[in-house]
């Protein structure tokens, strides 16, 4: 074996060391016909090593598109990114050269994605691609390379792996290609693993074991966990801070259970409503009425303001946090938890 | 796959026998008689005409005509045309003039075609694909017969770069004709090479090769490239049958004795079995490569499996 420490345990994760990863005031627009979208305005955040930061929000909220902004896999145009900076290991990787950014990508940072049948090439074998990732960035010849994808799908406990390494995706059941994503994902191990709604196209019983398996690699190795998703219960279960965003900003932060528990931002209370519960059988589900904002026209101020029940408007708010002029700032409201509310304590007090 | 390439080899037979008829029953359809006409000005005498009816068969009815020319066929005997000359060595003395025609209109088809088409899939709506689009929509509503007599006319004669007519120059001779047989199809090659490309750019799995920090040239080449050209290797594939046979207006124009001449000829003279002969390998041709292509198919994109 070239590489003992596939299979080793990395050291223990430590949650208050540096950040591996930082994004600070991000903006991306695409530029269409229809005139100028914003997708992602001003989003900021840190993930440290062995962290696990699920980013909640709504297709359109800008959650993708930032993880696709901090891979450079940002189709531009039309995308464009017009400001901030991605910190990587202290590195900003906006102003790194091209090449220097790709070999970032793969040993520093990897990602996986929605649909793995699509986001495999259906044309080359798994054990192909998996091995691709050592050919391209360590140079490894091809026949070690499949000898390191049997090792990474065993990893991923793929059954029969050595069998197995030269079928297609096509031969592959749905959480059986994620797992090759992640195989994939995972080759040169990476400080962080985006995961982009990994199991939103999964059996509600893979969904469990490939988060599982997610779990379980991030504590062997370390890395930092971003993941992408709308699904509130995969963040309650797995994550250990959320960033909740809206119309491309970051609307509240803090740990998963705070956040739950204790919402500081009216969208966030609207969400946790809108969820079923077990012990509120029977009861009524509320939804956040409205649509969420178009992206090429957010309203002034808070642009969750038309949808909000607590809003205030010029009559009844106070001086410079009216909800429909003044944009309200992600602000600390309570310690370790901030939030974009001109109103947050009293959303909280509720 | 065998089984499967078997079976479709097998299908050919009836295929064959089906257009076989068809082009027999053209060719007695023409009015006039391929006798009478034999002589020109002199017409030959009762006597022979009589005989030469008697010996082609041409007092029979239509349908034993044709079954009298199927079992010789069966035998492998292709008959003659109306001067005795087999059917079968024009076939032979006539074939590799095609071939190469054919040879050289692919070559063009598939360099500039998928060339062209990469580089604007790569760069959609940039200057080369708005090039790409207005010259192959220019080039595919010219009638072919058109474009081969202005080619000839303005490249032949006008300029003097390549010879008017004829095989005198070898490979030479078959350029300009090759690029009127191969015109349409190449533009065709072009777009449709181009909206492959540029529809799999988009692909997730390309951006699962970004993702990877693959060079750029991997993430084109291996991840772009190869799924896009599957569409365009099978058309190409299965164009060749078609050019063989589209090769009689080219080889007409540019006086090239191939088989497109040879029927054209026989067609003019009513020679009802070498039109039939020449026709129905063609048609031949033309199942075979469709075969090829769907073999190919399968090779390419291991999602398609005949089994």
């Amino acid at each position: 074996m070239t590489r003992p420490d596939l299979s080793e345990p990395a050291p223990a994760p430590d949650p208050t060391g540096t950040p591996v990863l930082e994004v600070d005031d991000l903006h991306v627009e695409f530029r269409t016909r229809g005139g100028v979208v914003n997708a992602v305005n001003g989003v900021s955040y840190s993930l440290a090593e062995g962290e696990t930061l699920a980013i909640l929000g709504e297709s359109g909220s800008g959650k993708s598109v930032s993880a696709q902004a901090i891979m450079g896999i940002l189709d531009s145009p039309p995308a464009r990114i017009t400001g901030g900076g991605i910190f990587f290991q202290g590195r900003d990787l906006l102003t790194m050269p091209e090449d220097e950014q790709r070999k970032v990508r793969g040993p520093g940072i990897s990602m996986i994605f929605q649909d793995a049948l699509s986001s495999l090439n259906p044309v080359y074998s798994v054990g192909f691609q998996i091995g691709e990732m050592f050919r391209a960035h360590r140079g490894t010849s091809r026949k070690e390379a499949k000898q390191h994808a049997i090792e990474l799908m065993d990893r991923v406990r793929i059954p029969g792996a050595r069998a197995r390494v030269n079928d297609y995706p096509h031969q592959f059941s749905g959480g059986m290609r994620q797992r090759v994503m992640i195989a994939m994902a995972i080759a040169l191990d990476p400080r962080v693993l985006i995961a982009d709604e990994p199991t939103t196209a999964l059996d509600v019983t893979v969904q469990a074991q490939v988060m599982d398996l997610l779990k379980d690699l991030q504590r062997d190795t370390g890395m930092g966990l971003i993941l992408i998703t709308h699904d509130l219960g995969v963040v309650n279960e797995v994550a250990d801070n959320v960033a909740v965003m809206y119309a491309g900003r970051i609307v509240e932060r803090g740990t998963v259970d705070d956040v739950f528990n204790n919402p500081a931002h009216p969208y966030t209370d609207g969400l946790m409503s809108s969820v079923p519960q077990v012990e509120h059988k029977g009861g009524r589900l509320l939804p956040i009425i409205g649509q969420p904002p178009n992206l090429a026209a957010i309203p002034p101020g808070c642009p969750f303001h038309p949808r909000c029940a607590r809003r205030r408007l010029e009559a009844d708010a106070l001086p410079g946090r009216v909800c429909d002029t003044d944009v309200p700032p992600l602000r600390l409201v309570v310690p370790g938890r901030e939030a974009a509310c001109h109103y947050s304590e009293e959303v909280l007090g509720a | 796959m065998g089984r499967y390439v078997a079976r479709r080899l097998l299908l050919t037979i009836p295929v064959l026998i089906g257009a076989s008829f068809l082009i027999f029953a053209l060719v007695y359809a023409l009015p006039g008689d391929p006798i009478r006409a034999l002589g020109g000005d002199r017409p030959l005498s009762p006597a022979v005409q009589a005989e030469l009816r008697e010996e082609f068969n041409l007092n029979d009815p239509f349908v034993i005509q044709y079954v009298k020319y199927l079992g010789d066929l069966v035998q492998g005997d292709f008959g003659t045309d109306f001067r005795g000359r087999e059917v079968l060595d024009t076939i032979e003395q006539r074939l590799p003039v095609t071939v190469r025609l054919t040879v050289v209109a692919i070559a063009i088809e598939a360099v500039i075609g998928i060339i062209a088409g990469v580089l604007a899939g790569i760069r959609r709506n940039g200057f080369l694909d708005n090039l790409v689009l207005v010259s192959s929509t220019i080039i595919v509503s010219i009638p072919i017969l058109v474009l081969a007599f202005v080619a000839q006319f303005v490249f032949g004669l006008q300029f003097g770069w390549f010879p008017i007519a004829g095989i005198g120059d070898g490979w030479y001779s078959y350029l300009l004709p090759g690029m009127v047989l191969a015109a349409g199809s190449l533009a065709y090659v072009a777009r449709l090479t181009r909206t492959s490309v540029a529809e799999n750019l988009r692909g997730d799995y390309v951006r699962t090769a970004r993702a990877k920090g693959l060079p750029k040239r991997t993430v084109i080449v291996r991840h772009t490239l190869r799924n896009s050209l599957i569409p365009v290797v099978t058309f190409i594939g299965a164009d060749i049958g078609t050019l063989m046979g589209g090769a009689i207006v080219t080889e007409s124009v540019f006086n090239l004795p191939g088989l497109g001449r040879a029927v054209y000829d026989a067609i003019r003279a009513q020679e009802g079995a070498v039109v039939v002969g020449i026709v129905t390998l063609f048609v031949f041709f033309f199942i075979f490569f469709n075969l090829v292509v769907d073999v190919l198919y399968a090779v390419l994109d291991p999602r398609i499996r005949y089994d």
